[in-house]
């Protein structure tokens, strides 16, 4: 079937349907994602209870992109943004800040100190009594035991920094928390999920649960896992980190956003987290 | 009389709630059933200028979320909504225009904007910037604005 036909089949499934209908299966699901032709990535799981039945099925943004797009993320050398990720890696193992040390001179290799940490992230942090991001256990290592100065969390050093870190993990499931002391931040982060911000009155959810599989225009609807972030957007030649993401989506309801860093887009960012668990980290994800 | 009230509304933009006879969005009367009978203007709606509005990306884009024969020209319309060929005759105009209004009064769970509303606005920003908002009385779209698409909509026969 052409693109065209395809699309028309869906429109006649979608007005079958109505205002507020089922999101359509639009999306490849029969794609297998292999990385570099051996890693084999877990890219469709059942929805966790939690979820109370909001998903059928919980389906990876990688069936959503077109066969060009998938492919980059397949082969490192096709992947553009794996050259950030070898940036992150020259900057682990770089001295910088007034103590004279690296990242790899508490943790070694990266390899081995990061496997994993990706995968659990944003994660409450005991002795700091609070939700923590990835990127804020970056800059407490950087300004604390480094004595550098704090990354932003939107800039290329931070970004290029959790991309070759979050690669560490790539293929582990997602298994964010959402437990004890977690618990209150992803209540938070829910109550975000479906608040209907700004003008345009729309939550994560009236796009990412009820029209997933659709189309806003040429922007095909995923699910908005976060399982492949920092993430490269073939548009913009960069890599978009977690939190400009979820900035950008609630400014585009036409509201007043929360600012990259805040406690609310931590907390949005566990919820959202949570949605994907069990899918693989495909960090770093290609996307248009 | 309801048109001399317009002109001078256009002539003195200065004061647009003060002097125009527009309905201001709290004061637009709804049915029950969602339906809004009067012109928010009492201009008649200009199909054309609605087609521009309905298609701009900052202004109504119905073509974001709508399939309709009316703009068939344009590339990739989303499906988010009913395709909207043939919709005057679905509809009558009153209820279209309750629709364009704040479609929330017919569809209550729908995720199409109120495009003439200013209640229930959690978190107003600026435009698209993510700033708060300047202002809270800011619509979407104007009354005028409304009543052109609406007069673009009332188009959309049949196959078209």
């Amino acid at each position: 079937m052409t693109t065209r036909a395809k699309k028309t089949a869906v429109l006649a499934a979608v007005m079958t349907v109505g205002f507020g209908g089922a999101a359509m299966a639009e999306p490849d699901l029969d794609a297998k994602l292999v990385i570099n032709d051996e890693l084999e990535m877990t890219t469709i799981v059942e929805p966790a209870p939690y979820l109370d039945g909001a998903l059928d099925q919980v389906i990876s943004g990688w069936h959503f992109r077109d066969a060009a797009t998938r492919a980059m993320e397949m082969d490192d050398f096709e992947n553009p943004a794996m050259n950030f990720v070898e940036d992150g890696l020259a900057a682990w193992d770089a001295v910088d800040g007034t103590e004279g040390k690296s990242c790899a001179s508490c943790h070694g290799a990266i390899e081995e100190g990061m496997r994993g940490v990706r995968a659990v992230m944003p994660k409450y942090n005991e002795e700091a009594g609070d939700l923590w991001s990835l990127e804020e256990y970056i800059n407490d290592c950087r300004v604390n035991r480094m004595g550098a100065e704090a990354w932003n969390w939107d800039k290329t050093p931070m970004k290029v920094m959790t991309a070759a870190i979050g690669v560490q993990s790539r293929g582990m499931p997602v298994n964010v928390a959402i437990d004890g002391p977690a618990r209150p931040y992803w209540e938070q982060g829910k109550e975000m999920f479906y608040a209907r911000t700004g003008l345009l009155q729309m939550s994560c959810a009236s796009c990412h649960e009820e029209n997933y599989g659709n189309y806003i225009r040429a922007d095909h609807l995923s699910q908005g896992h976060l399982n492949g972030f920092p993430t490269l957007r073939l548009k913009k030649g960069s890599l978009v980190s977690t939190h400009n993401r979820l900035f950008g989506c609630v400014r585009d309801t036409r509201a007043e956003s929360y600012p990259k860093g805040s406690a609310e887009l931590k907390a949005l960012e566990l919820y959202v987290a949570s949605r994907g668990n069990g899918l693989s980290v495909e960090t770093p994800a290609v996307r248009p | 009389m309801r048109t001399l009230f317009a002109l001078c509304a256009a002539a003195v933009t200065a004061f647009p709630s003060i002097l125009s006879a527009e309905t201001m969005p709290r004061d637009v009367m709804f049915s029950d059933h969602g339906e809004v009978a009067e012109s928010l203007t009492g201009v008649p709606g200009n199909p054309e200028e609605g087609f521009k509005t309905a298609t701009t990306k900052s202004l109504g884009n119905c073509v974001a979320c709508h399939v309709a024969n009316g703009w068939k020209d344009l590339p990739f319309p989303g499906n988010i909504g009913p395709d909207l060929t043939g919709v005057a005759h679905r509809y009558d105009e009153a209820h279209l225009r309750g629709i364009l209004v704040n479609s929330k009064k017919t569809f209550h769970e729908t995720v199409m904007p109120a495009f003439y509303n200013v209640d229930d606005i959690i978190r107003p920003g600026d435009r698209y910037t993510g700033k708060p908002a300047k202002s809270l009385d800011v619509t979407i779209l104007t009354a005028q604005q409304i009543e052109d698409i609406l007069a673009l909509l009332m188009t959309f026969n049949e196959d078209h």
